[in-house]
């Protein structure tokens, strides 16, 4: 796969990440940003044209003071469909990206193929209080995203070595951006009113979670496709709630599955 | 030199294993650790101390605003303000100040502090801190990296409300208001003095220049690490072109006065590593969270201002550390005079927020070190800037002719204020 950028009418200039081909599929990633590896991403290209763009304020891609509301991130992310010049993509989203993505098919329920979210945000549960990523100490990130907490961590330093100052002033920096940008939808708490126009849903649906997710818990996979009634929900062993990280073949057979299955 | 006798309101019955229990004096403190009914006492010392320091010659008394907060008891310092409008009327009453990105409308803020301004016949210094990340996001839900704008929004409509005679329609981004009309305004004119409160932003500096506005630093960790964050300030100001008036910054500084330096450290050691100690024991996350601090300042300061870092100097401090690096100055009046002037001078200020009571600190030695210090003290240190003598530019304006509330009887009559018959 490789990177361009494309500029959106609005301003904003981002990355993708591209490769593939077969029916245009736009995978949106979480508030932790695309990792340096992304395995099932290349997994995925094997059948579909996958085009995986970084929000601004990640990565390098600019832009972040345009896009302040839950509006501004979902009017974007058609925004950069347009951009791409896709027509009728299927849309899959993780965590944040989920939560974006289903705002956007809540917009424009016409203009995608299929919709698959993997442990989205964007729901609350009074009884199930999602912990707060935003005051979280540096070890405790991995314990709460990940199924195996030791393998996750590597994977979300992407082998940088965090004992040398310079290293690690970079990886802060890049994560107070990003997760600046991820606070104006999540902070302080990741409900943007959502689930008052799921109802509006068409298209096809997949939920998938992962079983052992300790940040959103499998519950709101329940509440999910209580939610979206057309949907289907697939739970998957041995991942937290970096579910595409940590089961990348598993996450690629059931979206696959689900993309490739007639009507 | 202006000096100001503030009183955080710490909680003083934290427990002695707080700091291993607990992992925050701040956001998710144990409210079981709340006592109301010792509270009240709590409440009545701090609110007699405050009264006290009008008495002993001090230019101005002054409060701030904290939320769930164990060394900060005041939620709504616009309250401790009013009783003290009405038991003082010499000192300036410093409200530093409202975080006025965290109140719906601001609009409020603009009423109270002209409420205050009246009910004190123009004592007001007004304060419009950005709030700390754990005031502003944490407790009451901000969202951080749209806090600034949303602070200056409300800068601006409280402004324009105080400024404009005229009801006016305000379509703000956070604040949508179709009939903005202050009523009761300020008695000072144009308005109250207005202090920032900054930690080390440097979008702070220039807001401060653009209006002309007091810049005060807020820090617990003395004089010797305010320095370069000062000399950044005052580098901004020459550079901006404004004269360099000392009582455009006001600092923050803890002082404990004794007889003997030795009888400072025997009065005053426990309770200051109370505060060390106990009181900003926060959990470092609270302190920063992504978006809070712009990309600028992050990389202006970087890694220096990481909070664990600081959260480690804190764990194991002693007497002689706080003394040493000037976290706190303390001793004999000669010790702190000097050290003092050390701290005005290098620091280029008019305006000293001095600290007397300080964690668990009981009353009669928060009064002992505080007269001490108005007595032998502050007398030598009033004409450190006599260039500014006559600068009055960041203090309070008031009516020559105010009413003495605090002279007079509860449900007294007013002489002479027979109703016409």
């Amino acid at each position: 796969m490789k990177w361009q950028v494309v500029e959106t009418k609005k301003g904003t200039r981002c990355r993708v990440l591209e490769g593939g081909s077969g029916a245009p599929l736009v995978f949106f990633h979480g508030a932790g940003g695309l990792l340096r590896d992304n395995p099932f991403l290349d997994q995925l290209a094997r059948g579909h044209h996958v085009f995986a763009p970084e929000w601004p304020g990640y990565g390098e891609s600019a832009g972040e003071e345009l896009l302040e509301d839950m509006l501004d991130f979902t009017l974007h992310g058609w925004d950069l469909v347009e951009a791409l010049g896709l027509d009728q993509p299927h849309l899959v989203g993780h965590s944040m990206g989920g939560m974006i993505a289903a705002e956007m098919a809540c917009v424009a329920p016409h203009d995608l193929a299929r919709l698959v979210l993997v442990s989205p945000a964007g729901l609350w549960l009074d009884e199930h209080p999602i912990p707060d990523i935003f005051a979280l100490l540096p070890y405790q990130i991995a314990e709460v995203l990940f199924h195996d907490p030791q393998q996750g961590q590597a994977l979300l330093t992407g082998g940088a070595d965090l004992s040398d100052m310079e290293a690690l002033k970079e990886f802060y920096i890049g994560s107070q951006r990003r997760l600046a940008m991820a606070g104006k939808i999540l902070f302080p708490i990741p409900n943007r009113r959502l689930s008052k126009r799921l109802y509006r849903l068409t298209a096809e649906s997949l939920v998938l979670w992962g079983a052992s997710d300790r940040l959103i818990v499998p519950a709101y996979a329940e509440r999910w496709k209580a939610l979206i009634p057309h949907a289907r929900l697939e739970v998957i062993g041995d991942a937290g709630h970096m579910l595409p990280y940590e089961q990348p073949d598993q996450l690629v057979r059931a979206v696959s599955g689900f993309l490739q299955r007639a009507r | 030199m202006k000096f100001t006798w503030f009183n955080l309101m710490p909680w003083p019955y934290l427990p002695d294993d707080f700091r291993a229990k607990h992992r925050s004096v701040w956001v998710d403190i144990p409210s079981t650790l709340y006592d109301p009914k010792k509270g009240h006492h709590v409440y009545h010392e701090y609110l007699d101390q405050l009264e006290y320091a009008e008495t002993l010659g001090f230019d101005g008394i002054g409060c701030n605003e904290h939320h769930q907060n164990g060394y900060g008891l005041m939620p709504s310092p616009n309250l401790v303000a009013a009783t003290l409008a009405r038991r003082t009327s010499r000192a300036a009453l410093c409200v530093i100040g409202n975080s006025i990105a965290s109140y719906n409308p601001p609009i409020r803020v603009a009423e109270e502090f002209a409420m205050l301004d009246v009910i004190s016949g123009g004592r007001l210094v007004a304060g419009f801190p950005v709030g700390t990340p754990m005031d502003t996001n944490f407790c009451y839900g901000q969202i951080p990296a749209l806090t600034r704008d949303k602070y200056r929004e409300a800068h601006d409509l409280i402004m324009k409300a105080w400024a404009s005679d005229e009801p006016f329609a305000f379509d703000g981004k956070y604040n949508q208001l179709r009939w903005v009309n202050c009523w009761p305004k300020p008695i000072q004119k144009p308005h109250p003095p207005i202090y920032i409160p900054g930690g080390g932003s440097i979008e702070t500096w220039d807001f401060c220049l653009d209006y002309d506005y007091n810049y005060s630093y807020l820090s617990f960790f003395g004089y010797l690490r305010g320095k370069s964050l000062l000399d950044g300030y005052w580098e901004r100001v020459a550079k901006r072109g404004k004269d360099e008036s000392p009582y455009r910054a006001a600092f923050a500084q803890i002082i404990c006065v004794a007889d003997t330096d030795a009888e400072a450290e025997r009065l005053y050691a426990e309770h200051c590593l109370y505060f060390f100690n106990r009181c900003l024991h926060v959990f470092p996350p609270f302190a920063d969270p992504a978006g809070y601090r712009t990309m600028a300042t992050i990389k202006y300061g970087a890694l220096a201002q990481l909070t664990l870092a600081r959260q480690k100097i804190l764990e194991n401090l002693t007497w002689k550390q706080l003394v040493d690096e000037r976290f706190i100055i303390a001793g004999s009046p000669e010790t702190v005079r000097q050290q003092l002037e050390e701290c005005i001078k290098g620091l280029h200020i008019g305006h000293l927020f001095c600290l007397f009571h300080n964690g668990d600190m009981p009353d009669w030695k928060t009064r002992h070190s505080t007269k001490l210090f108005a007595e032998k003290v502050m007398p030598h240190l009033r004409d450190m800037w006599p260039e500014w003598k006559h600068d009055e530019r960041w203090w309070m304006h008031p009516m020559d002719d105010r009413i003495r509330p605090e002279e007079r009887q509860p449900g007294a009559a007013k002489v002479g204020a027979e109703w016409p018959r």
